[in-house]
């Protein structure tokens, strides 16, 4: 259920690797299996700040081009785990616009890895 | 240890300005797979200064970034953020509560211009994880 072409994003490790140094997040828990397990953590979890600019993108995308993102915000309610391997995960973003107001239109998102929501209530409201 | 109630409310001096290189935003956009315009950067670009901000939080309340998972994240844009931007975040400590051994710190940054102008909030949600979980 998309009101907007549903987007697949495969990611790896050296995905997570690359958006630490453009990001300048270096927390551990997303390069080192020893230090993830250490805090209680299934493997290395992709930086939800990832997960969030993945979806950024498919917004965009449906918005119709860059800077036209005006609200978005969303839970980190599942870690996604990717395993130092060469398929890594999926991460698949849907969107449903649930409502117009003064020229811009409210997401509402379902952010999945596998089965599961990786991503509690995202939501963006772009501009038209 | 679990971190000090007086924090709430406390606002943290703003980060060193930090100026927006149209390198930076490529290298942002290609490690996120977005769309380079070379004017605009992504939405979740302004992560960068206000994860300074944490860290520098994190510095001053003597907590490890290892210790730390994001449990929330909100951006409410004034406008995007363009190359030769130069930013500065401050971050202030709204929400504290602890649960089950973890702090549920609530955090809320002004990411602002070379005049002082707002760009976008940046709402964070951070659980800090304590030593015996």
């Amino acid at each position: 259920m998309s009101d907007y072409p549903t987007r697949e994003f495969r990611v790896t490790r050296a995905d997570l690797v690359r958006y630490a140094g453009a990001s300048g997040d270096f927390n551990p828990i997303h390069w080192s299996d020893r230090v993830a397990g250490a805090v209680g953590l299934p493997g290395v979890i992709a930086h939800g700040m990832f997960t969030m600019a993945l979806t950024a993108r498919a917004v965009e995308e449906w918005a119709g081009g860059p800077g036209r993102v005006v609200e978005f915000g969303c839970k980190f309610t599942k870690p996604v785990v990717v395993p130092d391997d060469d398929e890594g995960v999926v991460i698949t973003v849907a969107g449903r616009a649930t409502g117009e107001n003064d020229g811009l239109t409210t997401i509402a998102l379902t952010v999945t890895c596998g089965d599961e929501k990786v991503l509690g209530a995202p939501k963006a409201v772009v501009r038209a | 240890m679990p971190i000090d109630q007086s924090l709430v409310g406390r606002e943290f001096p703003p980060t060193s300005p930090y100026e927006v290189s149209a390198g930076k935003l490529r290298e942002f956009a290609d490690a996120t797979g977005a769309t380079y315009d070379a004017e605009v950067a992504p939405p979740t670009f302004p992560i960068t200064v206000a994860f300074a901000a944490m860290n520098d939080f994190l510095a001053d309340v003597q907590v490890d970034l290892f210790r730390i998972v994001h449990g929330e994240q909100r951006f409410a844009y004034e406008r995007p953020v363009r190359v030769g931007d130069v930013l500065t975040a401050t971050l202030k400590v709204d929400t504290l509560r602890q649960i089950g051994g973890n702090d549920i710190i609530g955090t809320s940054s002004a990411v602002t211009d070379a005049d002082g102008a707002l760009v976008c909030t940046t709402r964070a949600t951070l659980i800090h994880r304590g030593e015996e979980s």
